[in-house]
């Protein structure tokens, strides 16, 4: 009897393994298939929403992060999973496009978004949700310690007092460092803007691999100095660590989170919903939570730590130029930095 | 043929006996080649797949070597190759005598607390790669207590990578050298000790040659580790280049799969001339790999017992250190200006992001890893090792075996993709599944557990099989009756090896879960991604503890089992 | 209790080899070996290490197969048989001995799979216990037993299903002095006994002369001699066999004719002819020598002066030197009381008897 149960055990669970998605229980609900960055807090109260509006659409959500969710969709290209992407920045979603692998759709209401916030192409490829751009954390109990004067500008970095003093993201590894990069660029101008990042260069400690690590750091003082963005940089300071958040006056790069329907779906009608959804005031609302900047104007409320001015601060993006150089920029920037040896 | 019949002499010019293969011969042999083609196809499809992107641009067209010449221009490279090479090789320098000194200690001595000691030097690989990283920061940082200990020099750079892969590694070489030491004969030292044999020259004469095949794999263990895991230095290694970050940088910085395929060849190499060096060692020690099974047991020398204590102690203190220092920050507010204890870290990882249903998922993933990985890793090793004839098949199987610990965990968990997910592979339903995380964990920790394996079977006399063929006896019997129960101690550590690994493994499966089938291990490395380094600690510590639980139960379990098939150990002691 | 098979050849031959070649690579392990074993006979194959004697016996076993060559074992041709289904027991220098088992379990292996009755099973290991002297050693595991102890286990195992052959393979080589010793005298005793065709494979010709019924002597992957212990140490039929077992006396020599050879100046008598101007190789035991001192010498010794003396106890090890014999030195075994008798010492002049019929004429 204790054998048979354990039998029948094994084999079921053998059965679990082998066959675990394939898809032995089909529900009445359309389950979605979504391939996401956003972060899991945000995440649930975003499908809690949607859930409300849609109860017959069930998501599935694969969540990682940006640099991951990107490199995995490219690698499924020949037989894709997902059904569609929300939230992975526009930089991937020019990638996507530029591979054939989205299907164009124009959500209900698309005419109410900012048009710098979404796909040029009409109708657009991807939409956007809301805007994250860069931001420097700058820990204010280290700089006391070391006798550092807070810096108000991009140009304020290059000063030789800050040497040593700085992390900022490797745009060889992540997406918030081209992003910044691409910012310096555009509102400098090219030349300039490898001039201005010769000179920070002096000063940087470290290039991390993370968006997220250079303010982390700032704020657990292992250097004071971090080039981030903006919601990592509002978490970090509400979590009770002791920085200021600084967005430079001169402009700053940014990207959005957008969203698009992959070309090889079978759900379209569920991946369009979700779209419209997407574009909806009530969803705007739940990301303005989050985010200074949303796609619909005039939604977004006044965040805490962020200055009411800031979407005017943010540089005039152009993400065809900036996927189409991205090769080439990166290679020049490895050129110039990567090699460095290690600060002493 | 011709010029070789011509030189036999007359009388041998008859045909040449071609003999009968008996039906237990022939199916040993077919499961032999069976395992060969399922590493074939789970390890060598996916890598050619990836790799085949190393000829190809960016849109699929046959470029040759375009993509290596790129790469090899890149000045960036060479440093890298370099910086690769002197890292892992004095990691390897440092781990392998360390964790030997130590199993020395665990198998020669007398001392007491061996049982504890041997479970606080597995505790490394309870925990994801980065949580020893994040520990170093917190010790040797700009905020860290011993930052003077280095004497200015930073923590984010090589010494960070070496002293978080050393700890990392410590207790895979410990295993295996135990493996080795364990089954060493203990005739030997009888032999020695009647002549009156000083301690340091049975060391010399005895332990270390006996041990020579275990120091090897050990060392080629800890040297692939280092160069393949990325986790490591793309935590503490700062600015410094090696090649595991040269392909995350490419592959998920970059999207560029091609150049990430250079890179994982170029980092092949030094793997592949591992495996040659292991493979020329293996045939000459192979005459001395005849021991019987008689156990050594130590006798009690004060001040030997006492030194090999001390040792044990120090490197067990600082191993408990690092982990220590992880599960201390899980449990304050924010490192290192509010240092109040807390659950929020908890709070955050168990409800706010989810982690409990990963939790579970990764609880069954490393059970199915530990019961099939273990099986089918014996088996095959068994079949290597105790089968006649079919050398090019035991070539084969023997180098399979070997290069999953040179391929990154990320190099392999895209070729899964590309392999599996190809609309034409007949296997593509394994996609997306529960199986296909369970077959990348066991192909990626292959090597190993392999090793240990196949270590434990050369400690067998070899006739067994011949004489149970003279008794009549199928092989299989005698492998169930005799190899089985001998090798169980080995076999058990298999099991946990894997599941341990299997709780912990991120970089292979990270591409490959489906939203059923999340792991807590991928929450961890996207949370320390987030810089949520208390969250991430938090949850590296509930693995510690529930691979910890989980090991102490195997243990009892096991102990029953133990006590049952190796009493013939313990009468040793008569 | 006497192992028998159905098919009994009328020759008695047990075991028939014809033609047995094996290469490892470019290494010829043997070269058309051929040899037949009479049913009962206990054989030893001899010769140092890499001769081809271990390689010779797996082929026996099955457990390695020959190029060519053919292997008939009671009448039935084996040459292609697996091992498994051959009809031989096999003990290993490393005895093999299943470490996890007890005796009992160990010896009752191969029975356990025939499907016999617990208590058939469980009478059988009890005989085989008693018949290796170690009756109480049933419930002991092979680690808490000595060598010798294991070996014998060793042998109660191959010998359990009662096999038509019994394989050694350098059986007594892992045991001290003393224990190889006793071993060796039980192992003969037993296969006596039993009457089992055994072979066993040894380098030690002490081994050899003191077990065997036949001494196959092996090199280089050829048979140099087959014969009784006696016929390889009193006529060796080569010189690589003249060397091998025992001491002796090599003394380089030209025929004379009419059985008389030439050693430099010296004249000897050899109970072989060789035609005049042959050069040729003596070959003497040192225990044929006669010693006499000087004076007590019969007429037709040859002067000679020892050069060193040896005392071994019971004999003496003496170097003579021949007066007018090219220098050409002869060791010679004298009892102790002759040689204590004789007063023989280094530096004293003697006379020596080389015997005829002792004296063997190798090319």
């Amino acid at each position: 009897m204790k054998i048979a149960t354990a039998v029948r055990c094994l084999a079921s669970s053998l059965v679990v393994a082998l066959a675990a998605t394939a898809g032995l229980a089909q529900a009445q609900k359309t389950e979605l298939n979504v391939y996401t960055a956003l972060e899991t807090d945000q995440l649930k109260a975003y499908t809690e929403a949607f859930s409300k509006a849609y109860p017959n659409i069930d998501i599935k959500w694969t969540r990682d992060s940006t640099g991951v969710i990107t490199s995995k969709l490219l690698a499924e290209k020949a037989n894709p999973v997902a059904d569609m992407v929300v939230g992975v920045s526009a930089s991937s979603m020019a990638v996507f496009a530029n591979e054939g692998m989205l299907q164009p759709y124009a959500p209900k209401g698309l005419d109410k978004l900012s048009s710098q916030y979404r796909d040029p192409a009409n109708p657009p490829m991807w939409v956007g949700m809301d805007v994250y751009g860069a931001a420097i954390c700058f820990n204010t109990v280290e700089a006391a310690k070391l006798g550092l004067p807070k810096p108000q500008t991009w140009q304020d970095l290059t000063k030789p007092i800050y040497k040593g003093r700085i992390t900022m993201p490797n745009p060889a590894s992540s997406g918030t460092g081209y992003l910044d990069v691409t910012g310096w660029m555009l509102m400098m101008g090219e030349a300039k803007a490898w001039q201005y990042m010769d000179a920070l260069h002096a000063n940087v400690a470290q290039y991390t691999h993370s968006g997220s690590k250079p303010c982390r750091q700032a704020g657990a003082g292992e250097f004071p100095i971090g080039i981030s963005f903006e919601y990592r940089a509002v978490t970090t300071k509400k979590s009770g660590a002791p920085i200021d958040i600084i967005f430079p006056t001169e402009g700053l790069g940014w990207d959005l989170e957008a969203s698009g329907i992959m070309k090889t779906t079978k759900k379209a009608d569920a991946a369009k919903s979700v779209m419209d959804w997407l574009a909806t005031p009530a969803a705007m609302e739940l990301f303005a939570k989050n985010f200074a900047v949303v796609a619909i104007p005039g939604i977004a409320k006044p965040l805490e730590f962020v200055p009411a001015d800031y979407e005017k601060r943010l540089v005039k993006n152009d993400f065809a130029w900036s996927a189409k150089n991205r090769d080439k920029i990166i290679a020049e920037w490895l050129k110039r930095y990567d090699a460095k040896s290690e600060p002493k | 043929m011709s010029t070789a019949a011509a030189s036999l002499p007359p009388a041998a010019t008859a045909a040449r006996v071609v003999p009968k293969v008996h039906w237990q011969e022939r199916l040993a042999q077919g499961l032999l080649l069976l395992c060969c083609v399922l590493l074939a196809v789970f390890l060598l499809g996916p890598l050619a797949a990836i790799l085949v992107k190393s000829v190809q641009d960016k849109d699929g067209a046959f470029v040759g070597l375009l993509q290596f010449r790129e790469y090899f221009a890149t000045p960036a490279l060479q440093r890298s190759i370099w910086n690769t090479l002197w890292v892992a090789t004095t990691v390897t320098a440092i781990t392998v005598p360390l964790a030997f000194f130590y199993a020395y200690a665990l198998t020669r001595s007398r001392m007491p607390g061996k049982i504890v000691f041997r479970m606080i030097a597995l505790t490394p690989i309870l925990a994801p790669s980065l949580m020893s990283a994040i520990s170093f920061i917190q010790w040797f940082g700009t905020q860290g207590l011993l930052k003077g200990l280095l004497g200015g020099a930073s923590v984010y750079g090589p010494i960070g990578i070496i002293m978080s892969s050393i700890y990392a590694t410590f207790p895979h070489a410990l295993m295996i050298v135990l493996t080795a030491l364990l089954l060493s004969d203990g005739r030997l030292y009888e032999a020695a000790e009647s002549l009156r044999t000083p301690t340091w020259r049975k060391f010399f004469t005895i332990t270390l040659p006996g041990a020579k095949y275990g120091l090897v794999s050990a060392a080629m263990v800890v040297f692939s580790y280092t160069v393949s895991d990325f986790g490591i230095p793309k935590v503490i290694g700062g600015n410094f280049n090696i090649l595991a970050v040269d392909i995350f940088k490419q592959v998920i910085g970059q999207q560029n799969f091609n150049k990430g395929a250079v890179v994982s060849l170029v980092l092949l190499v030094p793997v592949l001339v591992a495996f040659l060096v292991d493979w020329r060692m293996q045939g000459r020690l192979h005459a001395q790999f005849t021991a019987r099974a008689v156990p050594y047991v130590p006798k009690r020398k004060r001040w030997f017992d006492t030194t090999m204590f001390a040792y044990c102690t120090i490197v067990a203190l600082l191993l408990l250190l690092v982990l220590g220092m992880a599960v201390y920050t899980s449990f304050i507010k924010l490192w290192p200006y509010d240092k109040s204890f807390s659950l929020r870290h908890y709070q955050y990882g168990l409800i706010d992001a989810g982690v409990i249903s990963s939790f579970f998922n990764s609880l069954k993933m490393a059970f199915f890893t530990a019961v099939f990985g273990t099986m089918f890793i014996f088996a095959s090793a068994y079949l290597l090792e105790k089968t006649r004839a079919m050398p090019l098949t035991k070539g084969a199987v023997r180098l399979l075996a070997s290069i999953p610990m040179a391929v990154p965990g990320m190099v392999l968990g895209l070729g899964y993709i590309l392999f599996f997910n190809h609309p034409d592979n007949p296997l593509h339903f394994l996609y997306h599944t529960m199986a296909i995380l369970v077959l990348a964990t066991v192909v990626h920790y292959y090597t190993s557990s392999h090793l240990t394996a196949v270590t434990a079977l050369k400690a067998l006399d070899n006739e067994f099989e011949a004489v149970s063929a003279s008794l009549k006896v199928p092989f299989y019997k005698t492998f169930f009756r005799v190899t089985v129960p001998v090798c169980l101690p080995a076999i058990l550590d298999i099991g946990r090896y894997l599941f341990v690994n299997a709780m912990v493994t991120i970089s292979a499966v990270v591409f490959l879960y489906s939203p059923s089938t999340q792991l807590a291990a991928v929450a961890i490395l996207n949370m320390d991604e987030a810089g949520e380094i208390g969250a991430a600690a938090a949850m590296a510590t509930l693995i510690v503890a529930s691979s910890t639980v989980v090991c102490i139960v195997y243990a009892l379990v096991t102990r029953f089992l133990l006590t049952r098939t190796q009493q013939w150990r313990v009468s040793g002691l008569a | 209790m006497t192992p028998n098979s159905p098919a009994v050849p009328a020759d008695d031959a047990f075991l028939r080899l014809a033609g047995i070649t094996k290469r490892f690579g470019q290494f010829e392990a043997l070269k058309s070996v051929g040899l037949t074993i009479d049913r009962g006979e206990m054989v030893v194959f001899l010769g140092p290490s890499g001769c081809g004697k271990t390689t010779l016996l797996r082929i026996i076993a099955g457990l390695e197969t020959q190029d060519t060559g053919t292997i008939v074992q009671a009448g039935k041709d084996i040459s292609r048989l697996p091992a498994i289904k051959r009809d031989y027991g096999i003990v290993f220098q490393s005895y093999a001995l299943f470490p996890n088992l007890t005796i009992f379990d160990n010896v009752a292996y191969g029975l356990v799979n025939r499907r016999q009755p617990r208590k058939t099973i469980a009478g059988r290991v009890q005989e085989l216990l008693k018949l290796v002297g170690l009756p109480d050693a049933g419930a002991k595991y092979p680690g808490m037993l000595s060598g010798g102890q294991q070996q014998r286990i060793a042998l109660a195992r191959a010998l359990a299903t009662a096999p038509g052959l019994l394989l050694l393979d350098e059986p007594l080589s892992a045991l001290d002095a003393i224990e190889r010793v006793r071993l060796r005298g039980e192992i003969r005793a037993l296969q006596q006994r039993l009457g089992v065709t055994t072979i066993m494979v040894t380098h030690d010709q002490e081994e050899a002369l003191s077990m065997a019924d036949r001494i196959v002597v092996m090199n280089a992957g050829r048979i140099e001699q087959v014969g009784t212990p006696r016929e390889v140490y009193g006529a060796p039929a080569t010189p690589f066999v003249a060397d091998f077992i025992g001491k002796i006396n090599v003394l380089p020599a030209v025929s004379e004719g009419g059985g008389r050879f030439r050693v430099g100046g010296v004249s000897l008598a050899a109970a072989t002819e060789l035609p005049a101007g042959t050069s040729a190789r003596l070959y003497l035991r040192p225990e044929e020598i006669g010693v006499h001192a000087d004076g007590t010498a019969p007429a037709h010794a040859l002067p000679a002066r020892i050069a060193k003396i040896e005392f071994l106890g019971a004999f003496c090890l003496v170097g003579v030197v021949l007066d007018n014999g090219d220098d050409a030195s002869l060791v010679c075994n004298v009892p102790r009381q002759l040689a204590d008798g004789a007063g023989l010492a280094p530096g004293r002049v003697v006379g020596v008897t080389l015997p005829a019929p002792a004296i063997r004429v190798l090319g």
